[in-house]
């Protein structure tokens, strides 16, 4: 109950920094999804209703950019980079091969929330291609038949963390 | 004034003029697709590149204002060849079943294809966009998002023009899609299902949902005994189906076909909306005379109910709890209209034709709407599925003979025919209130000066030295000024700045409402209503109070204005709701 209270406090505080900057709707978005990894939708209907800006509004930025995200962060963050390096390396056999273990395909999240799957361009890493990053972590010169050790140890990881 | 050259021929318009406007002053028309004259132009279709010389790029007709000394070539062979292609590009990733749309033949995109004889799929359809959606949910319009051209009228509309949001473009590129703020349907989303996202939309991406069906099933069933009512902006309207002039009131005619259509009688909207004018006009003297909740606000237009219970559910006491002339005649055609002929009121099946969509919504909106004991409309069709019907039914709409409709429920003064027109309403209930005030009739039936397509129009009517002020909006975005006004003098604790506000969803009133046929202008809006106000002119009994059809059924039914009786079947409650329900 007081966490939640506490919730409502730092989201207010939010709200109240900005409302009454004009064009600063993304810089409260951008607060919430530091915050929580995502916005809620509970959270963007708190906003319009404090600050008068529409839902649909909202919802139009929220979804232009890629940064935000509308469902909350999975257990399991797997980062395959498709750059030309990686590309050229097997980040497509990569992707095959993690939608095999996990059933979830590039750019998707499983429903229970343990996996999410995003393809992204080029981490700076082309000497270790392919690269792969689970939670953060960084995997280098990653073979198809290592996914499923890698996945297991990264769940490993996350359960111990709990 | 700017001089300028289109296709050689010298022009003058005016400074801040789009070469589209100009282009359209030279008597030259620029083919589009996403401008409509309602609103600002977003350059989404491409379709009205123009050349201008001594300029590298072609630019957009809609979106570039005219220069000094400008000079626009607005057609030429290589122009007509780069819109032929920006047309196969639109479709190639529009889908080709035009037999079974509800837009065949009265569709934007369809036209131009066949003007520019576009006669193959020249590009396959290579991006993949994003799984389509149908959406039913409300029951009164249809959005089918495989087939939106993603030109952003409906887009505006719902956010500018009507100030309802329920309609956004999320995400960007080739993933935009057209839908309400995030996984939920438009039954979800604070949709007031006005219908203008249908009547502003190109395509067949939003249609009105289709009840025909259910009124040709009726007519099928001989248990059934079906009576139907035209609404006032029907009549002005229809005939732009059949190749009537503009404006031409078409009552007689309407009146002989649904007969020929086999409906045991035709009621007119016209005689109840005098109706609504008695209980309204009584409630008005009521507040004013005994310092009851002013200003009172109309209550006819269903989509501007939904917005006030969505968005002010604080001003429901200003609300008159008088129903729309629709649900009036609903409830006096299964109580009235049935013991007067004996006939089981079970058996009735009342069809309303009205101009537009959120009366689909109306007729099931509370339980006030089943005050016959029965469900006091059962179906509601819009002036664009009544033409389809009249074209199915093999009636030969433009040549039949005139016909009156009932003898009493049709009867109708000027003032019932003016509601469907902005302002209207507000005209017909002075003629009436001057006279419940002042038992003497107002100088002039005319109020010229609520008439007219201003956005908001205010007056003061001297009623008896009392100086009655109203307010008449249109557009749902042009109520929140007038609101704004209300409750801050109200906070404030001074006077309400007006009396009496008259609010109708749509630009124009019902003339212009979401259900009427397509192509809708400022200047068809005047024409429809010029329909609609002549008819008053020439009437012999013009105002509500003076119509001896709406005098008998008081007399042998109803009683008094706001008697108990009155108020069971003609009035009806609000409530506030949410403007999301997820």
């Amino acid at each position: 109950m007081s966490q939640e209270t506490t919730a409502a406090a730092e989201l207010r505080a939010i709200i109240n920094k900005w409302k009454d900057v004009e064009g600063s709707l993304v810089m409260m978005l951008h607060s919430v999804q530091d915050k929580l990894g995502y916005v809620p939708r509970e959270t963007a209907m708190v906003i319009s209703k404090e600050t008068g800006i529409p839902l649909a509004k909202i919802y139009e930025v929220l979804t232009f950019y890629h940064f935000f995200k509308l469902n909350p962060p999975a257990k399991c963050q797997i980062a395959v980079c498709t750059g030309t390096a990686c590309y050229l390396k097997g980040a497509p056999e990569l992707l095959k091969e993690i939608e095999k273990c996990t059933g979830v395909k590039e750019g998707e999240s499983s429903p229970d929330g343990k996996y999410s799957v995003a393809g992204l361009r080029c981490i700076g890493c082309c000497g270790l291609s392919p690269v792969i990053s689970i939670n953060g972590k960084i995997h280098g010169q990653v073979k198809p038949s290592q996914i499923k050790a890698i996945l297991a140890e990264a769940e490993k990881a996350e359960v111990s963390h709990e | 004034m700017i001089k300028l050259k289109i296709n050689g021929k010298p022009v003058e318009v005016k400074e801040g003029t789009t070469i589209l406007e100009a282009a359209k002053q030279a008597k030259v028309k620029i083919p589009t697709l996403c401008k409509h004259e309602d609103l600002e132009a977003s350059g989404g279709c491409g379709l009205c590149i123009v050349k201008v010389k001594g300029m590298p790029k072609m630019p957009r007709a809609c979106t570039t204002e005219v220069t000094e000394g400008m000079e626009i070539t607005t057609h030429d062979a290589e122009l007509v060849s780069i819109r032929r292609t920006v047309l196969e590009l639109i479709m190639s990733n529009h889908p080709k079943d035009c037999l079974v749309c509800a837009r065949n033949q009265d569709c934007e995109l369809q036209r131009l294809c066949a003007e520019f004889g576009i006669r193959e799929d020249a590009f396959p359809s290579i991006v993949n966009r994003q799984p389509h959606k149908k959406d039913d949910s409300t029951g009164t319009i249809t959005i089918d998002t495989s087939k939106c051209v993603l030109c952003g009228r409906c887009v505006q509309v719902c956010q500018k023009v009507q100030n309802v949001w329920a309609l956004a473009f999320l995400k960007r590129g080739i993933k935009t899609e057209l839908s309400p703020a995030g996984e939920i349907n438009l039954q979800e989303s604070p949709c007031v299902k006005c219908g203008q996202c249908s009547a502003h939309c190109p395509v067949g991406a939003i249609v009105e949902h289709d009840d025909t069906q259910k009124v040709w099933n009726a007519l099928m069933d001989e248990k059934k005994y079906c009576v139907v009512q035209i609404a006032p902006a029907v009549r002005v309207a229809i005939g732009e189906a059949f190749g009537f002039p503009l404006g031409a009131n078409l009552t007689g005619k309407l009146n002989a076909a649904l007969y020929e259509l086999g409906f045991k009688a035709v009621f007119d909207t016209n005689t109840s909306a005098d109706v609504t004018i008695m209980e309204e006009a009584s409630e008005f003297k009521h507040r004013l005379t005994n310092g009851g909740t002013l200003p009172l606000i109309t209550s006819c237009c269903p989509a501007w109910v939904d917005y006030m219970e969505k968005y002010h559910g604080d001003i429901i006491d200003n609300f008159s709890s008088a129903k729309s002339p629709q649900e009036m005649m609903g409830a006096l055609s299964k109580t009235y209209y049935a013991q007067k002929h004996n006939i089981d009121p079970k058996d009735i099946f009342m069809v309303s034709i009205m101009p537009c969509t959120a009366k689909k919504y109306e007729i099931t909106r509370s339980d006030d709407m089943f005050s016959s004991g029965y469900q006091d409309i059962d179906v509601s069709i819009t002036t664009r599925e009544l033409a389809r019907m009249l074209k199915q039914s093999g009636v030969n709409f433009k040549e039949i003979e005139e016909r009156k409709g009932d003898d009493i429920l049709a009867d109708y003064s000027g003032a019932g025919t003016i509601f469907g027109a902005t302002g209207g309403v507000m005209e017909a209930a002075l003629r009436t209130a001057h006279y419940l005030i002042t038992g003497k009739e107002a100088a002039s039936l005319d109020f010229k000066e609520v008439r007219g397509l201003k956005g908001i129009k205010e007056a003061e009517i001297d009623v008896a030295g009392t100086k009655v002020k109203v307010a008449i909006a249109h557009g749902l975005a042009n109520v929140g000024e007038v609101l704004s006004k209300i409750k801050k003098a109200k906070a404030e604790g001074k006077e309400p700045p007006y009396h009496f506000i008259e609010v109708m969803a749509c630009e124009g009133g019902c003339v212009a409402g979401g259900g009427q046929p397509y192509g809708v202008t400022n200047e068809l809006r005047k024409l429809r209503a010029k329909g609609l106000y002549d008819e008053d002119a020439s009437m012999k009994v013009r105002c509500s109070h003076d119509n001896p059809a709406v005098q008998k059924i008081y007399k042998e039914f109803l009683g008094e204005p706001l008697s108990e009786k009155a108020h069971k079947l003609l009035h009806n409650h609000y409530k506030a709701r949410a403007s999301y329900k997820k």
